[in-house]
């Protein structure tokens, strides 16, 4: 299943769910990179994620990586109770921008 | 009393779909073990990046692979084992990485070495493959 991507102020919201796996981070992946080529600034919406295993951190540390390296911002919202204790296991919860909210987000380019 | 028993005994082939599957099992043996829900979750967390690094590194993701789970509780703790026939594993060069080299890839041996109290493979079982173990420990 396609993950969803919509378009909010100029900013590619990208919205995984559910089980973020072997079987699933590949089209994570893809799409974040898909937004970032087109130079467009994403947020990747992690709050209906009930599970995320290391393939799926591997695709978010691939699209923050792309991004700095290329000017463009990448940052998480909404982190699920059970994607932010994997991302606190692997020390990346101070390495990923992290925000509550869209509008806090958006309040950064206000 | 029985010094271990075997809680189940799994069989799948090396398609990363499985993985859900293999939660959701593992989930259930780790009710029957009374394990807390944290503790729970960091036992199906480690075994799912086991299966992965067998699946990617072991078969190259080739979906015909073969991979087994035993898991069994023993006195203080629960173990998993789980036997694979791809060729036989260099224990010296699996690693876990450094967390402060962010990079994608490579965390999931940090995962199960953070996760479980005790994991390492045991001697290469007959007719090939590899036997890796992970052990956690658990009240009563």
């Amino acid at each position: 299943m396609a993950f969803a991507v919509e378009e909010k102020q100029g900013l590619q919201v990208i919205l995984l769910d559910g089980e973020v796996d072997l079987s699933r981070s590949p089209d994570a992946r893809k799409v974040i990179l898909k937004c970032l080529k087109k130079k467009y600034n994403v947020l990747v919406d992690l709050s209906a994620v009930d599970y995320i295993d290391s393939s799926g951190v591997a695709s978010l540390v691939e699209g923050f990586q792309y991004a700095r390296a290329n000017n463009l911002d990448f940052g998480l919202v909404g982190v699920s109770d059970a994607a932010m204790s994997v991302l606190r296991l692997a020390r990346l919860d101070q390495v990923f921008p992290v925000y509550a909210s869209l509008e806090e987000r958006l309040a950064e380019d206000a | 009393m029985r010094s271990s028993e075997e809680l189940f005994f799994l069989s799948f082939s090396a398609r990363p779909t499985r993985l859900k599957l293999l939660r959701c099992v593992l989930r259930d043996a780790a009710d029957m073990a009374g394990l807390d829900s944290d503790t729970a979750d960091a036992v199906v967390l480690a075994a799912n990046e086991a299966c992965m690094n067998i699946m990617q590194h072991g078969y190259a993701m080739d979906p015909d692979g073969r991979i087994e789970l035993r898991v069994t509780r023993e006195p203080g703790a629960l173990v998993l084992q789980l036997r694979d026939y791809a060729r036989s594993v260099d224990a010296g060069k699996v690693r876990s990485r450094d967390l402060d080299d962010i990079r994608p890839g490579g965390l999931g041996v940090y995962f199960i070495d953070s996760l479980m109290d005790e994991c390492g493979f045991l001697a290469p079982p007959a007719g090939g493959g590899n036997l890796f173990q992970m052990k956690k420990f658990i009240a009563g």
